[in-house]
């Protein structure tokens, strides 16, 4: 067949020629769209770390005072109730332990995840039953 | 050249006023950047409501725009009732927003990065979520810390742990406030530091300050950002809580 095009001429020779340059650009093409998208996705990833940045701040900054607030209610309440009754440490002990579950507690509703004291706490928490 | 980024938050007394107890009081600078917030909202709201016109000017669209803002927080999350805390919400929002932006402003004190001023509101707001939750509903206030549904044998365990997230929340409330304005205004001092530190090494050091600065500029947008947030914060909060006082236990 490549002999058949020489024989034919230039203007054959040039339509193999384009044909596999186009094939080629394509290929290129390809490889350099891959390389892209490989450059392209990280740089994307950082650039929408960078802008949820300083909301994952906010973010962390709500669920970390949700939390110390729990547990130093809990260990005020504590503290509080073993100067009063004279039972130190009990009080504190389980007031500390109870005031982390109520700052876990603030956390996930906080972040969402465990139904509040809100109008969905009924029924889901119904559904769970 | 050290810089001292505290400092900034230091209680300067102004006027020495009386003495309880060996306990000395003063107006301090708090207190009088308290009273410039006040007078500023307070002037812009009046001026801004004197002219009445139906097509708003520049001031009277302002005062519009944060009226509707905190109106449809107060209504999306408090409901229609929570209208009647409109006046206590409005007032909380537009003195912990001024109290932000004011603090923004180079040599300015800002109020809300006193944790004493923070805790004061979200005391308030706790006081009267529970005073008001009584008033309204007695007893029934109480079914805000028995959720439905749970197992009698830990209704106990539930119960305590309840009350003590409830109890939790004036801190959480006060400390995410106080705690973003210290230490954006922490972040921004010391940067702006590490520009005069590095400008004394002579020529390359301005070369070198030149990226705290540009930090510095992006900073200060941020906490445009975090003053405007963190007032709405403080709203929404608010509302939220209040929600609780008006519909406990659903």
């Amino acid at each position: 067949m490549s002999g058949g095009t020489r024989e034919d001429g230039n203007h054959d020779q040039a339509h193999t020629d384009e044909a596999a340059l186009s094939a080629r650009l394509r290929r290129l093409g390809e490889g350099l769209g891959q390389a892209r998208g490989r450059a392209v996705e990280p740089s994307d990833d950082t650039g929408g770390d960078r802008a949820t940045t300083a909301s994952g701040y906010a973010k962390g900054f709500r669920l970390s005072s949700e939390l110390v607030g729990g547990v130093l209610v809990g260990a005020g309440l504590g503290w509080g109730i073993d100067r009063l009754l004279g039972i130190s440490p009990w009080g504190f002990i389980v007031f500390l332990l109870l005031g982390f579950a109520a700052g876990v507690l603030n956390v996930m509703r906080s972040a969402g995840v465990a139904p509040g004291a809100k109008p969905d706490s009924g029924p889901s928490a119904g559904r769970k039953q | 050249m050290t810089v001292d980024p505290i400092h900034q938050f230091a209680i300067q007394d102004i006027a020495p006023l009386f003495t309880v107890g060996g306990k000395h009081f003063a107006f301090t600078n708090s207190a009088l950047y308290m009273f410039i917030i006040v007078i500023l909202v307070s002037a812009l709201m009046i001026a801004a409501t004197i002219p009445r016109a139906i097509v708003p000017g520049r001031l009277q669209s302002a005062a519009e725009m944060s009226y509707e803002f905190v109106a449809n927080t107060v209504r999306s999350s408090a409901g229609t009732e929570g209208m009647k805390f409109f006046p206590f919400v409005f007032t909380l929002f537009m003195f912990v927003l001024f109290a932000n932006m004011i603090g923004l402003i180079p040599y300015s004190f800002t109020v809300t990065s006193q944790l004493i001023v923070t805790a004061t509101l979200a005391l308030a707001v706790f006081f009267i979520v529970v005073i008001y939750g009584f008033w309204r509903n007695g007893l029934k206030f109480l079914k805000l810390f028995v959720p439905k549904g749970v197992p009698v044998y830990i209704l106990p365990a539930i119960v305590v742990i309840e009350i003590l997230s409830f109890m939790s929340r004036p801190i959480s409330h006060s400390v995410r406030l106080f705690a973003n304005m210290l230490a954006g205004h922490i972040t921004l001092q010391v940067f702006a530091g590490f520009i005069i530190m590095l400008a004394g090494f002579g020529v390359v050091g301005w070369f070198g300050a030149a990226l705290p600065f540009i930090l510095v500029v992006m900073l200060i947008a941020l906490e445009f950002l975090v003053a405007f947030l963190q007032a709405y914060v403080f709203a929404i909060l608010t509302c939220i809580y209040l929600n609780d006082a008006i519909h406990p236990g659903h």
